[in-house]
């Protein structure tokens, strides 16, 4: 348990979301152990005796996420209430509390997965490994950061901004991730054995994670390789593949892949309508933000957009499909894989990114890496507007 | 009072009458339903022989039964398990929960013994028996037939009525109540099916509510590969699972000596479908279907079944699967023990047993003809009367489903540990060993299971009590179904305030087998697994168990779980979870 709890708060730093030596993961099987010594030991220590978990996470996001966070709780009202596709998927709702104290964080988590303590930080809890509290605090951190651009966005059209989230916005443009000049090389396709495929399928995710394109280590990449598509498995970090690739007969003569991502039929109905080879999918955040974004008025729809929205959407050559993770009636194995035809890529409203290339992944991630460019400085063209 | 119809139907069998009983609505708030006042209720009889007439067998439903709530067409059922000797109890789907709710029930409690067999028909607020001597020994099928025109069923066939310890109660034609021989309760007490059929609705305290708390569910329904992806559960059944335990190397095999059966990729889930056809079916109100249905309407076998009488007795033909399937359905058998219980023989035989002798052994258990009757009593009572009582892969004389425990720490822990005897069911750490969910843990450590397999045992037993389907807990969580919970009763809760109620339900069911003398020494797996490796292979290494990390992790597990050093439960942990409970008087009343 002392290795999960090292890993998940290491982890939390590595990705930008808190500053090191500010996380605090605690786990507990027959004994409780922390990762490091903290005063608030002592109280998450009452937390866990009022639920019935096996980890929990405490630390103050790093900036911008501080300052964002901060200002959406400020305006709460009990909680934040995003509409990206994790949080209707996962979250439901980001709660807020108004004081670092035991019983009203338990009172909170009873509920929910995580809860933000303005002036302290996030508290989320695992009730199977401290992973989970890591992606619930990742989640949270993704979701207001989306959110809170794209809440910005809005208001800036209307005229509407207040000081305090210009402030905010102030403080998170110097911020954000610098993209690097050129797109890193990785492995040279087509691939011609299977050993091949995995080492780059691995790289792939680890790129994307080095470069901030995803959140909670999520997202899913795959390779079409003869009559078998290899693709990473559900809930697997991008940076972590290493046995957690799956791979599937295309003709579906094997169920191995019942492990496989979530989005296997729209990897595979993509490969075959396509005829690329190599897929991937990221969350980067700008290209979400951008989704959201539609000012269409009186729609039929409103409130819908993530399944419904019946308009033929872009960012440049970029369609906006509608789509919820899976392969549900609203699944986007419906919506993104015909949306993909003679494309680069598809933004899938509110959730992420999907590029594909023909050989291996330098062009895949190039190209998601070129749109998450262009979608953010779409975003600040749209603002100079206002 | 919503969700819950506030009405218990007693059945006095030996007497032929019956009456309501209304709870107080605390006992719904402490015990919820379904498997919770099934243990509130059994607790007074948790010693009486399972053959004794005043020992109850209890048919619970719960508060979602009845409603829009996703996957709520189940219900449990539980009495003392003459396999076992440990409290006996299954949850089952089909629409008898459904019902029974409309009919205006939360549950029946069945007592006494009809003095000649008999069937009970139950239509609202009428109660009737009758004479079911025709009947005698025919299979559940047949009976089904005759009887189905009468509401939702349970029958029971010749094996419960040959006193098979490992009997089953089918329910609506397919759906099996079956672990633990509760069949062989059905019939001891001269009955050979009920029927149920009601006329009433399930009052919902908050439709708007429920609808929001339903398509959260259905959301998080849709966004698992293994629920609805296109290799999960809803296309293939859950025999899509068995590629799976192949290629992690735990597909338990020739009784559970190897690990690795060469001939699965034959027997696997897409197969049967190319075979057979792919019409689906499922409980009432479940859009996932797991079950498989042949084009000819033969029942197709689950996971555990294709594996048991694939790998587990080193057969390769799939045909003989599909007859075993639709003779222990017949016969109304376990499948999974029978599997489990042939694959002992042939180990005590030592001999591989042809697909005809294995179908033939099973007519011979069903019907208590020559070596059948000895293993009519499970693969315990079997190797011991032979002189190899470690040959039975069993716990508590329960066989093991089909998770090889070399090649998942967790659901070592969760057989050893399970009140019911061998059971994959109790914590189902297959969830996060193998599928990933809610995350993957490290499947050959057991640093961490103890309390993960706690916390599993208390969400699985809030789930049996709400009554819905485990499967959709790959997915969703008690935190969307505490909203469904609460839309449908006008009960405020959370998810942890259903924790703590699962917690009691559990604990509930460990001072029942402490009554019985259960201990320590019975939460623990055949020894076979601490001596002998599983099948390496591919990278994957399957050492035996070390026996030193099981004692550790089972020792952490009596803390976590509040039990002493012998895992038994205490006076103090029984005060805490408010169960009233006295050692020294086992007469009291449900509260």
């Amino acid at each position: 348990m002392k290795e999960l709890v090292d890993k998940y708060a290491h982890k939390l730093v590595a990705a930008g979301l808190a500053e090191p030596g500010a996380p605090l993961v605690g786990g507990l099987d027959a004994n409780l152990v922390w990762n490091r010594t903290d005063p608030a030991c002592a109280e998450l220590e009452q937390v866990f005796a009022g639920l019935n978990i096996n980890s929990l996470l405490f630390a103050e996001p790093a900036e911008p996420y501080r300052s964002i966070i901060a200002y959406l709780a400020s305006n709460a009202k009990g909680a934040i209430r995003p509409s990206d596709c994790e949080t209707r998927t996962m979250m439901h709702d980001l709660p807020v509390v108004d004081r670092f104290e035991a019983n009203a964080i338990v009172a909170a988590l009873k509920q929910r997965k995580s809860v933000i303590i303005p002036g302290h930080g996030i508290v989320a809890w695992g009730m199977v490994s401290p992973e989970q509290a890591f992606i619930f605090f990742s989640s949270v951190c993704f979701a207001c950061f989306v959110k809170f651009f794209a809440d910005y966005l809005v208001d800036s059209r209307a005229g509407r901004l207040s000081n305090e989230q210009r402030s905010v916005f102030e403080v998170a443009i110097p911020l954000l991730d610098k993209f690097p000049d050129t797109s890193p090389t990785l492995m040279n396709g087509p691939f011609t054995h299977e050993d091949a495929v995995y080492n780059a399928l691995i790289e792939a995710g680890r790129v994307t994670v080095a470069h901030h394109l995803v959140d909670s280590f999520f997202g899913n990449v795959s390779y079409r390789f003869g009559d078998t598509l290899y693709i990473s498995q559900t809930g697997s970090s991008l940076d972590e593949l290493e046995g957690c690739i799956d791979p599937c007969p295309i003709d579906g003569s094997s169920c191995a892949g019942i492990t496989a991502s979530s989005e296997l039929t729209a990897h595979r109905e993509i490969v075959l309508n396509t005829g690329m080879n190599a897929v991937l999918h990221g969350h980067p955040k700008f290209s979400v933000i951008l989704s959201l974004d539609c000012q269409k008025e009186d729609c039929p729809f409103a409130g819908q957009c993530h399944t419904r929205c019946p308009e033929a959407r872009f960012v440049e050559d970029i369609p906006i499909v509608p789509g919820e993770v899976g392969t549900g009636p609203f699944g986007l194995c419906n919506t993104l894989p015909p949306a993909m035809q003679d494309r680069r890529g598809v933004i899938v409203y509110g959730h992420g990114l999907f590029t594909v290339a023909q050989d291996d992944f330098n062009v895949a991630f190039a190209n998601l890496m070129d749109i998450e460019r262009r979608c953010r400085d779409l975003y600040c063209a749209m603002l100079s507007l206002y | 009072m919503n969700g819950w119809m506030g009405a218990i139907l007693y059945i006095d069998l030996s007497e032929r009458t019956h009456w309501v009983e209304r709870p107080d609505l605390d006992v719904y708030h402490r015990h919820i339903g379904g498997k919770g006042l099934c243990g509130a209720y059994f607790l007074p009889w948790a010693t009486d022989p399972w053959d004794a007439p005043e020992t109850p067998l209890l048919f619970m439903t719960g508060p979602l039964v009845g409603t829009a709530s996703p996957t709520s067409g189940r219900m449990h059922v539980m009495s003392r398990s003459p396999l076992t000797g440990t409290i006996g109890d299954a949850s089952v789907g089909g629409k008898l929960g459904g019902q029974i709710k409309r009919a205006g029930y939360d549950g029946i409690v069945l007592t006494g013994r009809c003095d000649h067999l008999s069937g009970i028909e139950i239509m609202d607020a009428s109660v009737t028996f009758h004479d079911a001597q025709a009947l005698v020994g025919l299979d559940t099928g047949t009976v089904y037939e005759k009887i189905k025109g009468k509401g939702a069923t349970a029958v029971v066939g010749p094996a419960a009525e040959q006193g098979v310890l490992f009997s089953c109660i089918m329910v609506d034609g397919s759906y099996a109540v079956g672990r633990n021989g509760l069949g062989g309760v059905f019939a001891g007490k001269n009955l050979k099916y009920l029927t149920v059929k009601g006329s009433g609705t399930v009052a919902v305290h908050d439709k708007a509510a429920l609808k929001k708390a339903r398509e959260d569910i259905h959301r998080l329904i849709a966004s698992s590969p293994i629920l609805l992806g296109e290799q999960g559960l809803t296309h293939f059944g859950t025999g899509a699972v068995y590629d799976l335990m192949d290629s992690r190397r735990m597909m338990p095999t020739a009784n559970f000596r190897a690990t690795y059966f060469p001939a699965a990729h034959n027997l696997n889930a897409p197969a049967f479908k190319k075979r057979y056809g792919d019409k689906r079916t499922g409980c009432r109100g479940c859009h996932i279907l797991c079950k498989r249905v042949a084009d000819d309407g033969t029942h197709l076998p689950e996971f555990e079944t294709m594996s048991h009488f694939t790998a587990l007795i080193e057969n390769e033909d799939m045909e003989t699967v599909t007859r075993a399937n639709s003779l222990c359905a017949a016969l109304g058998m376990d499948t999974i023990t029978a599997g489990a219980t042939l694959s002992c023989y042939a180990e005590i035989e030592d001999r591989k047993l042809s697909g005809k002798e294995a179908l033939s052994l099973l007519e011979d258990i069903g019907h208590g003809r020559g070596v059948g009757r000895e293993l009519a009593r499970g693969s315990y009572r079997y190797a011991a009367s032979r002189g190899h009582p470690e040959l039975s892969m069993s716990v508590k004389k329960q066989e093991l489903a089909a998770y090889d425990p070399r090649g998942a720490y967790g659901m070592a822990l969760a057989y050893a540990t399970s009140t019911r005897g061998g059971c994959h069911l109790r914590a189902y750490p297959i969830s996060h060993e193998i599928l990933r969910k809610p995350v993957a843990t490290d499947r050959f450590s057991f640093a961490g299971k103890a309390r993960i397999i706690k916390i599993a045992e208390d969400v699985n037993a809030v789930v049996d009590s709400l009554t819905a389907c485990k499967f959709v807990f790959f997915a969703s969580s008690l935190e969307e179904y505490a909203k469904a919970f609460t839309a449908v009763t006008g009960v405020t809760t959370t998810a942890q305030d259903l924790l703590h109620a699962g917690e009691r339900i559990y604990y509930n069911e460990r001072i029942m087998n402490a009554l019985n003398g259960f201990t320590a020494v019975d939460d623990d797996l055949p020894s076979r697994f601490f001596t002998e490796p599983g099948s390496s292979g591919n990278a994957i290494d399957i050492p035996p168990i070390n026996r030193t990390d099981f004692l550790e992790a089972r020792r952490d597990y009596y803390r976590v779980r509040g039990l002493d050093a012998d895992g038994r439960p205490t006076r103090e942990k029984a005060d805490e979870l408010g169960l009233d409970w006295n050692p020294e008087d086992t007469t009291e009343t449900p509260s």
